[in-house]
């Protein structure tokens, strides 16, 4: 794996707040990567550094071998950058705001012309070309401002909270796109706070409190010792009332966790207290299962806050 | 340097996009300064005439009517009302009614004939200190005439002054507010036009993907100075026809100077517009900065007192002020015949100005960025 995106000890500071802590990570070419957070976590900070706006305050970084610290310049013309306010002119047309960001990017001429055929195919936005972006919905504002995105056929493209306020077919519409530019060989770094979302992602990082506190394949997420506690069994209890079940589960020794999922009850449990809970439960199914991505991040979370009280 | 203004083309061009597709802007741009131009330029009068004024007339001869008649004639004094009593004409000033009071004591006729001094007492309201300092003036004026006539019937005067008042014969208000008023409009509009442009970007997260562009500071900012700068221009050009033709104001000196020597005032201006883009997080602060630009440009400029009487500590303040600058190009070439070679080092000065906001924005621009 060519490292396409490499943070080393990346730690940024604004005064006394520390906005990144310590985060290193790698992401390969062609891959689809998400960063994974609460809200105010650190991911825009990351972004914005690895894009050469911010300067850490330790650590270093390179994108397509460019330092972050010194090819400032040089690394906006190779990444593309799409923000959750789609940074569109809304009083332009599809086509005029195409035309302004070929522009700033310096494509010119029968280069314009071509990239702007592409990338209008790609999108499949052509038939709004002569619309006003402000006049068009969610879902093709952001197949718009995807468009201008790329519009320089960038390497790496990062997408902060891309899909917020997104209907989930133009969100569907929208990662089957992204898969289809990663098979050319493009890098997309993705941050979200969708579980749903990053779980489409090729790898994952979780960020919480300013720190990368988990990196992997969803796979190797799953199978976290952190997310697996030693002694512990991942239990699905399905039943038909599971909100009035829940108290009970809590209330059963030995239980960690415990939240609804539709129909059924997913919950952290000491192993030894498995068998004990399964007799107390006649005519209710208790089965082993995999933790999901929401599971991992929770006892991901809830360790560190253990942690730090 | 290509890579100093990179991105400027672009910026450009989407900006000329901007305006036209904005009737708003359009109009707020072009007509509201026209409007205000029209508004002050008729309703200010510096120039002090029919001043309300209540007679309280004890002496009711044919030498006091006559001493009246001449007040009358001078156009300075309206004899608005006769009171009966000193009360009366007292209330009438302290009520607002009448600005000016004159009495004429009972025996102003007999000493007049005794060839004793006859008094006559003027009171008058010093609430705005033109009105009455021309009151004095011509009542003491208008007194003194009268008495040389007396000492002296038909003989020669052994002094007289003529005086000659040059450039504005007429002594014009328009011919002198005007050209200082185009400065403040000017500025007004463009600097409103400039920040409010990129305050929206900022607001709207159009700035925030522009940062990640290739496009430089340098860039973005002259790409909007043009088409605003342009469009100030257009506005001065409408400007000076209104004042030529509406308000009759000549131009003594060559326009196309004075064209050429508002652009660097134009660029100080849109500097400032910039700077202030810079400080606003919203489009209301923006406003609100741009509005603090109008009063010390207005009161410290020269626009309406003069520098020279200023206390020296707003003497040096008003050296900082560009409209200082403008208004005395405007003033130099409309109303004196003024050229270049008097009036270069405001040009200068205002360049240098100029080019000093614009790089400071960028400096904050850049610092701005990366929080």
């Amino acid at each position: 794996m060519t490292a396409v995106i490499q943070a080393s000890h990346l730690t940024i500071r604004f005064g006394d707040f520390t906005a990144v802590n310590d985060v290193s990570f790698e992401v390969g070419k062609g891959e689809v990567f998400g960063l994974l957070g609460p809200n105010g976590s650190g991911k825009t900070t990351i972004i914005k550094a690895l894009c050469g706006l911010l300067t850490p305050s330790e650590g270093t970084g390179t994108i397509l071998g460019m330092d972050i610290r010194k090819d400032a310049s040089q690394i906006k013309r190779h990444v593309g950058y799409m923000s959750q306010q789609f940074g569109l002119y809304e009083d332009l047309t599809v086509a005029e705001n195409i035309a302004f960001y070929a522009g700033v990017y310096g494509i010119k001429g029968p280069q314009a012309v071509q990239r702007k055929a592409e990338v209008l195919k790609l999108t499949g936005i052509e038939p709004y070309m002569d619309r006003r972006a402000g006049r068009l919905s969610g879902g093709w504002k952001q197949r718009l401002a995807l468009a201008c995105a790329i519009i320089h056929s960038p390497e790496v493209v990062f997408l902060d909270e891309p899909t917020s306020g997104i209907d989930p077919v133009a969100r569907r519409a929208l990662w089957d796109l992204l898969f289809r530019l990663s098979s050319q060989g493009v890098t997309f770094f993705v941050t979200t706070h969708y579980m749903d979302e990053a779980e489409r992602c090729e790898r994952l990082g979780y960020i919480y409190l300013s720190k990368l506190v988990a990196i992997g394949t969803v796979a190797e997420l799953q199978q976290m010792p952190q997310a697996n506690p030693p002694g512990t069994a991942r239990i699905q209890i399905d039943t038909a009332t599971p909100s009035s079940l829940l108290d009970t589960v809590r209330a059963k020794r030995g239980v960690r966790e415990a939240t609804i999922f539709g129909r059924s009850i997913h919950a952290l449990i000491d192993a030894d207290q498995l068998e004990p809970l399964r007799t107390s439960l006649p005519g209710v199914s208790v089965q082993v299962v995999e933790p999901s991505l929401e599971d991992v991040f929770v006892t991901l979370t809830n360790t560190i806050q253990e942690a730090k009280q | 340097m290509n890579s100093l203004f990179y991105g400027l083309m672009p910026v450009c061009r989407k900006e000329v996009l901007h305006i036209v597709r904005d009737p708003g802007t359009l109009f707020f741009a072009l007509l509201i300064p026209m409007i205000q131009l029209f508004l002050f330029g008729f309703a200010v009068d510096t120039n002090v005439r029919q001043i309300p004024t209540v007679v309280f007339d004890e002496s009711q001869t044919q030498e006091s009517r006559q001493l009246l008649d001449r007040l009358a004639a001078s156009d300075v004094f309206k004899l608005r009302s006769n009171a009966t009593s000193k009360e009366e004409m007292y209330e009438a000033i302290r009520a607002g009614n009448a600005r000016v009071g004159i009495r004429i004591p009972y025996d102003f006729a007999r000493n007049l004939q005794a060839g004793t001094t006859a008094s006559v007492l003027v009171l008058v309201d010093g609430s705005d200190s033109t009105v009455a300092g021309q009151a004095v003036s011509t009542s003491t004026g208008v007194a003194l005439q009268q008495s040389l006539a007396r000492v002296a019937p038909g003989g020669r005067l052994p002094i007289e002054v003529r005086p000659s008042v040059l450039y504005n014969p007429a002594t014009r208000s328009a011919n002198f507010f005007v050209p200082g008023l185009i400065a403040i409009l000017l500025q007004v509009m463009t600097i409103l036009l400039i920040a409010l442009s990129l305050v929206r970007e900022r607001e709207r997260g159009t700035l925030e993907q522009l940062t990640m562009t290739p496009v430089a500071p340098l860039g973005l900012m002259v790409g909007k100075m043009i088409p605003y700068g342009a469009l100030a221009f257009v506005e001065l050009c409408a400007i000076l026809a209104v004042m030529r033709l509406v308000f009759q104001v000549p131009i003594h000196g060559n326009v196309f100077v004075l064209l050429a020597m508002s652009i660097p005032f134009l660029l100080t201006v849109l500097g400032i517009g910039l700077v202030i883009s810079t400080k606003a997080r919203t489009q209301a602060e923006a406003f609100q900065l741009s509005m603090g630009t109008i009063l010390p440009s207005v009161f410290l400029s020269g626009f309406i007192f003069m520098i020279d009487n200023m206390p020296p500590f707003f003497q040096v303040v008003s050296r900082f002020i560009p409209a200082t600058y403008y208004i005395e190009i405007l003033r130099g070439i409309i109303l004196r015949g003024a050229g270049a070679r008097e009036l270069w080092i405001n040009a200068a000065v205002l360049t240098a100005m100029g080019c000093a906001a614009v790089l400071l924005a960028a400096r904050q621009f850049v610092r701005q960025r990366s929080t």
